[in-house]
């Protein structure tokens, strides 16, 4: 096992070093430079202008040769320290960033977790019940197939325009500070609840239908077949199947706790909702290089955290999984 | 009588129409007996032993009555039967080594089936371990995930979990088809032991494999593209077999110490009908070096000897 473990862990390392790399390299790759537009909105005179740029590129140490930022940025890092955003100079990108995640937390944790419970079971159901099956299912192929930010668009529309039910932008209403009241806490579920309602609507068809066929694949196995030659009641012939069905649900929905902190950058954009997903928007906008690498760096940790959970989680609910322990 | 069926008639629906895979199969199987069901791929010999137990659809059940022990089992309600299933009528299925859940150590499994009929675990353990050793299996099996097992050890374990509650009927569905023939062999002694020390009564051993036959059975019932050709003792129908069909069946086996130069092996020309709207009347006619006018009429499966059915015109 504390081998198994160890050469997981070596990979995962060696994964986060690449992805980090390409994560430094990724901005920088992109047409133009962070300072120049930063110069360019304080509209200043030419010369003034060009003092400004020489000391900015200094300032953030864009004026070394590549190597030598690289080798600078893995030094801060390890540091702890991921820079100051471009876009929202002078704040240190890590607390720009530890305001955003809340949100997603907040957004995304309730969608995936509800999506997949309900995803899941409804889908089980799906694979035995015909009428739910000829309902749930053409609905989740349709929910799933379509672009998320039209369906996001129509949502906004229908509940937030046409009947104002539901506010379509921002966390919590502008006339209101962030404190924590039973009004604060109203507005903010308010606020919530639109963004989180397109995410589960997605998510929830994608699970259904996954889990359904899964599940009906199982009920054909021959195992199934033999438990009900036993004379097994449907129940327990159910039971396994979704206990055998829900492993590959168990890596999806990990891959998507994951990703959490990447946010939903659609929905974030199409709800502007300030996590970290809209940061990233703004940050590719504004050539945040800082800001953009970091929100890189928690996805990164994230997906390798989540697929590393994965993995030990799967060798408790999987035995099958175990025998690749031992036979190395 | 220990199982009886009376007119039998089994059919797959298919997007094409009605397969007729079984076919008016009226026959009864003694206390004790062990009776071999031989007959080509596709003869119907699987869907009569499945339709026993477990009527899966696209099977469907067209008419007729299966007693057992005197009381008639509802074969047409998957629900109902489940009273059945296990307790009186058990099935080795032909996918034996594929028929444990992956995920569930097996004697989780066994516990899990057992808890529905409520029945304990702990209280049937020391017989199902005499079982396992009667087997050759180590009781620590198990405690074993089914992949953990080879595909032998997982067709054995079967054996033991489909004859655990002592059923009177037992269905074996070409458990020796998969397996070299040293291993065959040790299977039909298990088989013939299980019968002898009163594990089963009964047993249809479904095969295609006409020399095991010889080996295990009492009794041999052939059939053919869905209906019952013949149904005698072993050693009568390997002696004196009286429907053509089977008797070109056993002149076709190879024979020891037969040269090629001298005696070429023989087949029966022809094939099968389609089971799919067949003509009506004996459906080995076509291939049947006897056929005459009659032929087209379906013959009576009658008893021509005490013991000894056969469904020709020839012979009655």
């Amino acid at each position: 096992m504390a081998r198994y473990l160890s050469r997981k862990l070596m990979i995962y390392i060696f994964t986060f070093f690449v992805a980090v790399t390409i994560d430094w390299l990724i901005p920088r790759l992109m047409p133009g430079n962070p300072v120049d537009i930063m110069v360019s909105r304080m509209a200043l005179r030419a010369d003034v202008a060009e003092v400004m740029r020489s000391y900015y590129l200094r300032a953030f140490q864009l004026d070394l040769p590549l190597w030598q930022q690289y080798l600078n940025f893995w030094a801060a890092l390890l540091r702890g320290d991921l820079g100051i955003s471009i876009w929202l100079f002078p704040q240190p990108v890590l607390s720009v960033i530890a305001r955003a995640v809340p949100y997603d937390l907040f957004l995304l944790v309730p969608a995936i977790l509800l999506s997949w419970i309900l995803g899941n079971q409804i889908g089980a159901m799906a694979a035995r019940v015909r009428w739910l099956d000829n309902t749930i299912l053409p609905l989740g192929y349709i929910l799933t197939a379509t672009p998320y930010m039209w369906l996001a668009l129509l949502l906004a529309w229908a509940l937030g325009h046409v009947v104002k039910i539901f506010p379509i932008a921002g966390a919590y209403s502008f006339n209101i500070r962030p404190h924590l009241s039973w009004l604060f806490i109203k507005d903010l579920l308010w606020h919530w609840f639109l963004p989180f309602l397109s995410l589960f609507l997605v998510m929830f068809g994608g699970w259904a239908i996954g889990m359904r066929n899964m599940i009906i694949y199982e009920l054909e196995a021959e195992y199934s077949r033999y438990l009900g030659s036993l004379g097994a009641s449907q129940r327990l012939i159910r039971r396994y199947a979704f206990r055998n069905a829900i492993l590959p649900q168990i890596t999806g929905l990990a891959l998507q706790l994951g990703a959490i902190v990447a946010g939903a950058v659609a929905t974030e954009i199409a709800f502007a909702y300030p996590g970290t997903g809209y940061l990233i928007l703004q940050a590719v906008q504004n050539q945040d290089y800082f800001l953009l690498q970091g929100c890189f760096l928690f996805i990164i940790t994230g997906v390798l955290l989540a697929n590393f959970v994965i993995d030990i989680i799967y060798t408790l609910v999987d035995p099958r999984t175990r025998l690749g322990m031992v036979g190395e | 009588m220990a199982l009886r069926v009376e007119n039998l008639r089994i059919y797959y629906r298919t997007l094409h129409g009605y397969v007729h895979a079984v076919e008016g199969a009226t026959f009864s199987v003694r206390d004790g007996e062990i009776m071999g069901l031989a007959g080509e791929s596709g003869c119907g010999k699987t869907t009569l032993g499945h339709s026993l137990v477990y009527m899966k659809p696209p099977m469907i059940y067209m008419e007729g009555k299966v007693f057992l022990d005197g009381q008639e089992l509802p074969i047409w309600d998957m629900r109902r039967m489940n009273e059945f299933r296990w307790r009186l009528v058990s099935i080795i299925p032909q996918y034996a080594m594929n028929a444990l859940n992956p995920t569930r150590r097996i004697g989780h499994l066994i516990a899990d089936l057992l808890a529905e009929r409520g029945l304990s675990y702990k209280h049937v353990l020391p017989e199902l371990k005499r079982r396992l050793d009667l087997v050759q299996l180590s009781p620590e099996v198990l405690d074993r995930y089914p992949f953990e097992l080879s595909g032998g050890m997982r067709q054995r374990m079967v054996m033991v979990i489909s004859t655990l509650l002592n059923p009177s009927l037992l269905i074996a569905d070409e458990i020796t088809s998969a397996l070299d023939v040293s291993t065959q062999k040790a299977v039909c002694e298990m088989i013939i032991e299980f019968r002898n020390r009163g594990f089963v009564r009964s047993t249809i051993f479904i095969t295609h494999d006409m020399s095991i036959l010889y080996q295990i059975a009492d009794t041999v019932l052939v059939m053919y593209a869905g209906q019952l050709v013949e149904k005698a003792p072993v050693e009568e129908i390997f002696r004196s077999p009286r429907h053509p069909y089977t008797r070109m069946l056993i002149a076709a086996l190879p024979r020891v110490g037969a040269r090629q130069r001298t005696e070429r092996l023989r087949g029966i020309p022809g094939s099968p009908p389609r089971l799919l709207d067949p003509p009506p009347g004996c459906r080995f006619r076509d291939r049947c070096p006897v056929a005459f006018e009659r032929c087209t009429e379906t013959p009576p499966f009658v008893e021509v000897e005490p013991g000894h059915f056969v469904a020709c015109w020839r012979e009655i």
